[in-house]
């Protein structure tokens, strides 16, 4: 430990002194620290966000979200199983290494280890065949049109770096006495390397020299990155100039950050919709005053329930105007989006109290609701709004609102789905619609590993059919008219009731620009400080 | 002597056991860790597999044996949210821990005694009002209300002083401080003063309190109409006799503003074992909340045996019946 430090400081003072006379330090907060640094040991946005200034996929993708290729120059479809990829020349890991074939092949091989958590990814490609050092053949066991998407987080590593270090299987935290190599230590191709890192305390980057694209728009040379656990204690370093871009950042402080001088909030519309599931597929409630029958297998009862909710008075009352009220269950920056179909049902009360009465609830029931309180913006306060506009209805809510280490503990697959009624946000990792339809429209299916999100068990045969086709259409109108019919066979059934897009709510300095992507990902290739 | 510590001791470990025990016992009740150690791609099977492997499907009892035969070892497994051994988390915090609890009890001691002191000598002074209303306010306002005001004040309206994490640090071997630089001492003057504020008022009115008491007794009185000065009653004589609870009050205090420091060390960001913990929390992370908790139990343990010895030291009248125990 103490050598490797004495190392690392050695690269530090080195590289000091090789930064160009126009250094930029880049201060910045997230409210929680990432795993380690092995780059296939967790897939979770931020952290996979993190390691995306150290590490690259063979593709990445842009402030917009665009796919860009990355150590992929450029690639093909030979059949709708194979892909031709020619890989990126002269591309050198931080150590000096070059990039070549047996570095993806080995990357591919990594992430199927036990300690990966990207095994689903990986696991698209069945195998992978090199024609020569820059040029593989990825074949994959079903058609997968969205491959490139899923690669651009499936991070390259270094197969002789990994091989010294004995970093060649994912770190595993099965193995409690060996934390592995690489997660204290990393090697990728990024535009940034790790000159410094403790755990839970501090990471320090700094800009790599020998960085293939030497287009990308950042002048930031240095960037510190420390977890601030508190809100109010990051709004406060925001603000009085100790950090440069902080995130997240309370919905309410929003007004604070354009009161003070020199900070701004930087609000945008995130890929994550945020949407109540109706468990539909038990026949009795687990946790409601109606017995012996489930009123969710009713549409009428789901119908009421969309008609009472009124998505505008969250978005003003509890968002700060900042969300988007949506009738889809995937946001407009997700691949397969349809802005025709994204109506969210209208808010009305007479009609929603008509549909109880009809299906024989004139006098309401009483539910329980999950709700986490620390997971989504104004998570809990969404739930409260909707229980008392429920019980305009005549439906009485009991809110359980939990912390969300307990409260997906309760909900999800590993406990038997145990709710009624709950709230949850998704963002498809592939920016696309079929991560959707695989994980929460599809009937629950372990085998298949379908539905594994779809808490409540709306199920329609139609739907599973579309899901499965959807894999392998790889005409892309085509594919778009059977997303279309699917979300519109869901929002007619009222599988689901989509609230809204919820806001990206950060704050930075006014010198800094920064490309704010949608999927709550900060980029440091994107990052300027002005003068 | 030697007797009486070798009982004690074994009595702190029994308490250590029951502490594990307690807790241990508790950690049904914060989660599912395994949701935050994996992402949503991951198949329930994976999961299951997961859970298992991490023996957090065993009973209670088996997990908890586990747990202290790993534990006596010295070691505690590996965290699950920040995948490093436990030890080494534990090693690079403490220091952070204990510099900021030392500097904050330092400075609660050296700024409350006085106060007590002049407060119970000039009983009907106006600066004793003020001591005395002042405090009452130390005592009422929160741990995490004085700290963001303090924030407010001197990060964001004057930014004289840094509101968050320890500066620059030195490492002296493993141990790391912030006490040899700038920043790191400039760093640690808002968190030690919000920890010490509680402390110091505490131990003002406790020292006043004794010290009225003491001034009453009989061996006072005689002093005085032997013609001894002020000074020499006040100092040598009274005060004297007061330290026997400060000492242990004051020990105590240190264990508790060790254990305490969370909410302090969560709103400054300071990176010590308090934040550690609260962040374990949110994570469900067993293996650091059964470690901090196991030494934080074992800080009590040994402050309460010093803080016993030191005792038997400062009054004669426990040598007896303590050495002889």
């Amino acid at each position: 430990m103490k050598k490797t430090s004495k190392l690392l400081s050695a690269l530090a003072v080195t590289t000091m002194l090789a930064a160009p006379a126009s250094a930029e330090t880049f201060k910045f907060a997230f409210q929680g620290d990432m795993p380690g640094l092995d780059p296939h040991s967790l897939n979770e946005t931020f952290s996979l966000g993190f390691w995306g200034n150290i590490y690259e996929g063979l593709t990445q993708r842009d402030g917009n979200l665009a796919l860009k290729p990355a150590l992929a120059e450029s690639w093909e479809t030979t059949s709708p199983t194979t892909w031709l990829v020619k890989l990126r020349q002269g591309v050198k890991f931080h150590n000096g290494n070059d990039f070549n074939a047996d570095d993806v092949i080995f990357t591919w091989e990594r992430t199927q280890t036990e300690g990966s958590d990207v095994k689903a990814r990986g696991g698209l490609i069945s195998a992978i065949k090199k024609i020569d050092d820059y040029t593989i053949e990825l074949t994959t066991a079903e058609p997968q049109p969205v491959l490139m998407e899923e690669m651009s987080f499936v991070y390259i590593m270094d197969k002789e770096w990994a091989e010294q270090n004995k970093a060649t299987e994912a770190a595993n935290i099965k193995d409690a006495n060996n934390p592995g190599y690489a997660t204290n230590h990393a090697n990728g191709t990024g535009p940034f390397k790790v000159v410094e890192r403790k755990a839970g305390v501090k990471t320090v980057l700094e800009r790599s020299d020998n960085h293939w694209n030497k287009d990308i728009a950042t002048n930031v040379t240095r960037a510190e990155f420390t977890p601030v656990k508190e809100a109010a204690t990051r709004v406060a370093a925001l603000i009085s100039k100790q950090l440069d871009l902080v995130w997240p950042v309370p919905v309410q402080d929003w007004q604070r950050l354009e009161d003070a001088d020199g900070v701004r909030p930087l609000a945008g519309p995130e890929a994550r919709t945020i949407f109540l599931g109706m468990d539909q597929g038990r026949d009795e409630l687990l946790y409601s005053s109606v017995k012996g029958k489930n009123p969710f297998k009713d549409i009428r009862v789901r119908q009421a329930f969309a008609h009472a909710i009124n998505l505008d008075a969250i978005k003003k009352k509890i968002m700060r105007g900042a969300a988007t009220p949506t009738g889809l269950m995937v946001a407009p920056q997700i691949n397969g989006f349809s802005a025709a179909l994204n109506t969210p049902y209208a808010y009305d009360v007479k009609k929603a109290k008509a549909l109880l009465a009809d299906a024989g609830y004139a006098d309401g029931f009483s539910l329980t609701m999950d709700c986490p309180n620390n997971r989504y913006v104004n998570d809990e306060k969404i739930c409260q709004a909707v229980a008392s506009m429920l019980a305009r209805i005549g439906v009485k809510i009991d809110l359980l609102a939990q912390p969300k280490a307990k409260y997906f503990g309760k909900v999800l697959a590993q406990n038997g789905y145990d709710t009624s009624f709950y709230l949850l946000g998704w963002t498809p990792g592939s920016i696309d619609s079929h991560n959707v339809y695989q994980n929460l429209l599809s009937c629950q299916n372990p085998d298949k590993k379908m539905g594994a999100f779809n808490l409540g068990n709306y199920c329609n045969k139609r739907v599973d059919e579309i899901t499965s086709l959807m894999g392998s259409e790889t005409d892309p109108a085509k594919r778009q008219a059977l997303i279309d019919e699917g979300f519109k066979l869901v929002q007619d059934e009222v599988g689901y009731l989509p609230l809204h897009q919820q806001p990206l709510s950060w704050g930075a300095a006014n010198n800094v620009e920064v490309a704010q992507r949608a999927d709550n990902i900060l980029d440091l290739r994107s990052v300027v400080i002005k003068k | 002597m030697l007797g009486f510590i070798f009982k004690r001791l074994l009595q702190s470990i029994l308490v250590m056991l029951a502490v594990a025990f307690i807790t241990f016992g508790l950690f049904r009740f914060v989660g599912d860790p395994v949701n935050n150690m994996v992402g949503q791609d991951t198949t329930l099977e994976e999961r299951e597999e997961l859970r298992e492997q991490l023996g957090l499907n065993d009973p209670f009892v088996v997990q908890f044996a586990r747990f202290t035969a790993n534990a006596m070892r010295g070691e505690f497994g590996q965290s699950y949210s920040l995948r490093i051994p436990v030890s080494e988390l534990l090693r690079e915090r403490l220091p952070a821990t204990l510099e900021l609890s030392i500097i904050s009890a330092i400075l609660a001691l050296v700024l409350g005694m006085p106060m007590g002191i002049y407060a119970a000598i000039r009983r009907d002074s106006w600066l004793t009002k003020l001591f005395l209303t002042s405090s009452l306010v130390g005592v009422s306002l929160p741990t995490f209300l004085i700290g963001i005001l303090l924030i407010l004040i001197f990060g964001v309206m004057l930014r004289w002083l840094p509101t968050f994490g320890r500066g620059e640090v030195v490492y002296l071997g493993w141990w790391s401080t912030g006490l040899l630089t700038v920043s790191g001492l400039k760093a640690l003057i808002l968190p030690s003063i919000t920890l010490a504020i509680f402390q110091m008022t505490l131990i003002m009115r406790l020292v006043r309190a004794e010290m009225l008491e003491v001034l009453r007794t009989d061996f006072i009185k005689f002093g005085r109409a032997r013609g001894l000065g002020n000074r020499a009653l006040h100092f040598r004589h009274a005060l004297k006799n007061t330290l026997i609870p400060v000492i242990t009050i004051t020990g105590l205090q240190l264990g508790s503003i060790i254990a305490f420091s969370l909410i302090t060390e969560s709103v400054f960001q300071w990176p010590g074992m308090g934040l550690m913990f609260i962040q374990a929390i949110g994570n469900a992370d067993i293996p650091v909340m059964a470690a901090y908790l196991v030494l934080i139990a074992f800080i009590f343990v040994a402050i309460n045996l010093i803080v016993d010895i030191l005792y038997v030291r400062v009054d004669p009248r426990l040598r007896v019946s303590g050495g002889k125990k």
